[in-house]
């Protein structure tokens, strides 16, 4: 009846028992809250109902940065123990150890960074093309609880029991095949993912439509904005690989669950075929996640520096070029799989080709500042620091990508010290320049610049101080992973220099927490009237902070002000996610009853909202 | 306890020569890298809005420039690129190491948590534990009878993967006496922090009284007994009475995929 799940798979180890009494009690908190305020019916009708991508974009920043705490945590965990319990009997289990990195990769890259992306452009990018709301306004709620039900799978076996799984961010067989991970851990792995993915690819399309179909007049494609740009690529890339994810953990959970040997060491299975397949969905998606940034710190550094973007044209056909031959390069990760010299060595150069185009994009954003009047605002700060840290990890990248170098440093420090440098001081960056300089814009009052730069100061500072041992540790030939190293290689002392550098970050992350409850506080004497603070140019800028719920009354490019219709709410998205997520549960738990009542129930809402036709009301300005 | 900056203090034939080219790639990038920092904070600082100074809001673009650093990006890609293209074929791990002295053959395999590596000329094996002739090629073939690893030892070479069913290879060649640090990379289950060991490149003397001391102490290998999986093994070595042991092993798993 209940398939695996039974009493004993049920949580007993402190952590767990400790995170369900801790989620049970703040639940039962905010449902006092809710109910004596008797806003259930407003959290209800406004928000989680919403089909606003305004709204859709403020619940996803909300979770994303509920998820980027998670992650945050987990870190600090690993870090703790390289840094002071390394070779004392207090650590973490090994176990223990690899579940948290594993769950500590896939919440940084899946659910905070694709979050805060997918957060800000769902509430901008209708903005900058003029558009009153996306194209799919149904789709978007149903990605976005597709996106929440997958990370509730990905924190599910605090509260159900079972383990996560311990195989690392992208899991590769046969270590995450039955024979070596027969637990659950793995397949809460795969449903977590495949849940989110098909949140991330329905939104993608929803996206990439809104941007090509929903322009206001007079703005043609040469004429976005640079953030709009960089999301169309991105967008374009989600909906090109995003499939493929879908597929390859299609086939590992068959060989999972009904024994097939599509990615099995025996049966003529082969695992080379899922590193393959997962990198040619994993590059990209690393692509993915940096592209939007790099739309963001142009127009930042346009409107800092009171200029025209330097070579509009060309950073936009760098963009292009990025997107291209990101999707020609995945066996950079895996040089060391034997391939022959000419393969790697063809690999290895495209890879080193898109650093021209990256180059350029840079190369033309610092050229925007020459004989402008730069002022420093927060958003200009992000971008100095992008640029600081984003030139050292390109480099450490195309140093990776010159195979005879990648047989020394992969699965080092080195590489771990590189992607950091270009998630953290690239696209998380990017996207704190984006919250710091569309923040008036969402909430409709101005945060406060001292705390933010200081903010700023400590994650920079921060930053450098966690990461360069890190390099370091890599010419020493420190691996990643480890939970135990050998005292006598003297590893320990730069651990610690980079667990300090986490306490710097982690000020810097206080600092933006403050900032944001100082900012509410004073939202009052701080309401951004004129709707531009930055004088920035662009159409988000020309409408209202924050904006009515149909953004603008009047069309850009058109004069008349006429009747429009918008979206009704719509709870289905809800319940679609929720059938999916027993779907997955089912599949985890062989519960297979469930996995068919999930199945049904999904069609029968689609089905549902497909026959509906009143989903729509009708807006009259006077 | 002395730091080692391992890949700055190459012991071996190969490694050598990444070294080289990491020196080579590093300075090559900078070139790029320094003036696009400098240029940053220059302008930065020139520009800022306080000091007044030339103001052209209305640039956009200059093609001269752009072709400008297309060009100069251009250039350093293509020597990073040839240097990349030519040491992928002189270090190709497949690719036997030229030298007066015979090579040494000797068969690694990953194991749930261990390194197993069979000298099928001298009928011999050991766990965690590595010792060949200084100045002598060595040719590694490589399996796993365990999730995928990586072997690694820093300072005489590269890395190269070890699958089931699979065999890979890689050639090392020391060039002084010592002991080198050796390790997976590869995460491969809860014993994988403790799959480390020593490589000891030693004079062929040391090599061969080593050789003759495990022939003579040594108990013989039940291989089943040892596949299954342990933690933390300390050195040892093993009498190998079975010649095709690393064979069986990669058969075991079905049809063999050569990756030569
Ligand atoms: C100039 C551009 C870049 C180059 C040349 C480059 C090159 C590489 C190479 C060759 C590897 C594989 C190394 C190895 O596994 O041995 C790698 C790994 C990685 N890169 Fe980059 N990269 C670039 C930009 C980026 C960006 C923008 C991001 C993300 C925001 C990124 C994230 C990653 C990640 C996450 C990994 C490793 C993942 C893993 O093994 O778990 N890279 N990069
Ligand atoms: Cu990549």
């Amino acid at each position: 009846m209940f398939g695996r799940l039974s009493l004993e798979a049920l949580p007993h180890e402190w952590y767990t028992l400790g995170a369900v009494v801790s989620l049970g009690l703040g639940g039962l908190v905010a449902a006092i809250f809710l109910s004596k305020k008797k806003l259930w019916g407003w959290l209800w009708n406004e928000w989680l109902t919403s089909t606003d991508p305004k709204k859709i974009g403020i619940m996803y920043i909300i979770v994303a940065l509920l998820m980027l705490f998670r992650g945050f945590l987990d870190a600090a965990m690993l870090w703790f123990q390289q840094a002071v319990l390394n070779g004392t009997s207090y650590g973490l289990s090994a176990d223990h150890f690899q579940e948290i990195f594993t769950a500590h990769g896939v919440i940084m890259v899946i659910f905070v960074t694709m979050g805060l992306m997918f957060g800000l452009m769902n509430y901008i990018i209708p903005l900058q093309i003029g558009a009153r709301d996306v194209a799919f306004p149904f789709i978007n709620s149903l990605s976005f609880w597709l996106y929440v039900a997958g990370a509730i799978f990905l924190n599910l076996f605090f509260v159900l029991g079972g383990d996560f799984s311990s195989a690392g961010w992208l899991a590769y067989p046969p270590l995450s095949g039955l024979e070596y991970s027969p637990g659950v851990g793995v397949d809460y792995w795969i449903w977590s993912l495949q849940i989110s993915g098909l949140g991330t690819l329905l939104g993608g399309i929803n996206i990439l439509v809104t941007i090509l179909k929903m322009r206001a007049p007079g703005m043609t494609l040469m004429k976005m904005p640079m953030f709009t740009w960089a999301t169309l690529c991105s967008m374009v890339l989600i909906v090109s690989t995003f499939p493929l994810l879908t597929a390859t953990l299609v086939l590992l959970s068959l060989d999972r669950l009904i024994g097939t040997h599509f990615f099995t060491s025996t049966m003529g299975g082969n695992p080379m075929m899922y590193v393959n397949l997962i990198w040619m969905w994993g590059h990209p998606e690393v692509y993915i996640i940096m592209i939007p940034s790099f739309g963001i710190f142009a127009q930042v550094v346009s409107t800092f520096s009171r200029k025209k973007l330097f070579g509009y044209s060309w950073t936009v056909a760098s963009l292009i070029a990025v997107t291209l031959l990101s999707m020609l390069v995945w066996l950079h990760h895996f040089f060391t799989m034997g391939a022959g010299a000419n393969v790697n060595a063809f690999f290895g150069i495209m890879t080193m080709i898109i650093a021209i185009p990256t180059g350029i994009i840079v190369f033309n954003s610092i050229m925007t500042m020459y004989q402008g009047r730069i002022t420093f605002g927060t958003p200009m700060l992000w971008f100095l620091g992008f640029v600081s840290t984003f030139s050292f990890g390109g480099m450490a990248g195309v140093m990776l990508s010159v195979p005879a170098i990648d047989f020394q440093v992969h699965n080092s420090l080195f590489l771990v010290a590189h992607f950091h440098t270009m998630a953290i001081g690239g696209a998380l960056f990017g996207i704190f320049a984006g919250f710091s300089f569309w923040f008036s814009k969402i909430t409709g009052f101005k945060l406060n610049e001292k705390i933010g730069k200081a903010a700023f100061w400590c994650w920079i500072v921060g930053f450098f101080v966690s990461f360069v041992p890190l390099y370091v540790l890599g010419f020493m030939g420190a691996t990643r992973r480890l939970d135990q190293y050998d005292p006598s290689t003297g590893w320990q002392s730069l651990f610690i220099i980079s667990f300090v550098g986490l306490l710097i970050i982690a000020t810097g992350a206080f600092l933006q927490v403050l900032q944001l409850i100082h900012g509410f506080l004073k939202r009052n004497e701080n309401k951004d009237l004129t709707g531009n603070p930055w004088e920035a140019e662009g159409l988000e800028w020309s409408t209202s902070s924050p904006p009515p719920d149909y953004n603008f009354a009047v069309i850009p490019g058109t004069n008349k002000i006429e009747e429009f219709h918008m979206p009704k709410n719509t709870p289905i998205g809800i319940y679609v996610s929720g059938f999916v997520f027993l779907v997955g549960f089912g599949a985890v738990w062989h519960i297979y009853w469930l996995t068919a009542l999930g199945i049904i129930g999904a069609i029968i809402c689609v089905i549902i909202r497909a026959l509906d036709e009143d989903t729509e009301y009708k807006v009259i300005l006077k | 306890m002395k730091l080692n900056f391992e890949l700055f203090n190459p012991k071996g034939f190969i490694s050598e020569q990444q070294t080289d080219l990491i020196i080579t790639v590093v300075a090559l990038l900078l070139i790029a890298v320094i003036p696009a920092l400098v240029l940053t904070f220059t302008f930065a600082w020139k520009y800022r809005a306080s000091k007044q100074s030339k103001f052209t809001p209305n640039v956009s673009g200059n093609t001269k420039l752009q072709l400008g650093w297309l060009g100069f990006l251009i250039l350093i890609i293509i020597s990073v690129g040839t240097l990349a293209f030519k040491n992928s074929h002189a270090l190709d791990p497949r690719k036997p190491i030229q030298s007066e002295k015979q090579a040494i053959t000797i068969q690694v395999v990953a194991l749930e948590w261990k390194w197993l590596f069979i000298y099928p000329n001298s009928s011999i094996a050991s766990v965690n534990f590595l010792q060949f002739p200084e100045d002598t090629p060595i040719n590694l073939e490589i399996t796993a009878d365990a999730p995928m690893n990586s072997f690694l030892i820093p300072q005489l070479g590269g890395q190269m993967y070890a699958m089931n069913g699979m065999k890979t290879s890689l050639h090392i060649m020391a060039n002084e006496v010592g002991d080198y640090r050796g390790f997976s990379s590869n995460i491969s289950g809860e014993g994988f922090s403790g799959m480390k060991f020593t490589a000891r490149a030693s004079s062929d003397r040391d090599f061969n009284a080593w050789v003759e001391t495990a022939r003579i102490s040594s108990g013989s290998l039940n291989y089943n007994e040892l596949a299954k999986p342990s933690k933390n093994n300390l050195p040892t070595t093993y009498l190998v009475a079975q010649t095709d042991l690393f064979d069986s092993i990669v058969m075991k798993y079905g049809e063999p995929i050569h990756v030569r």
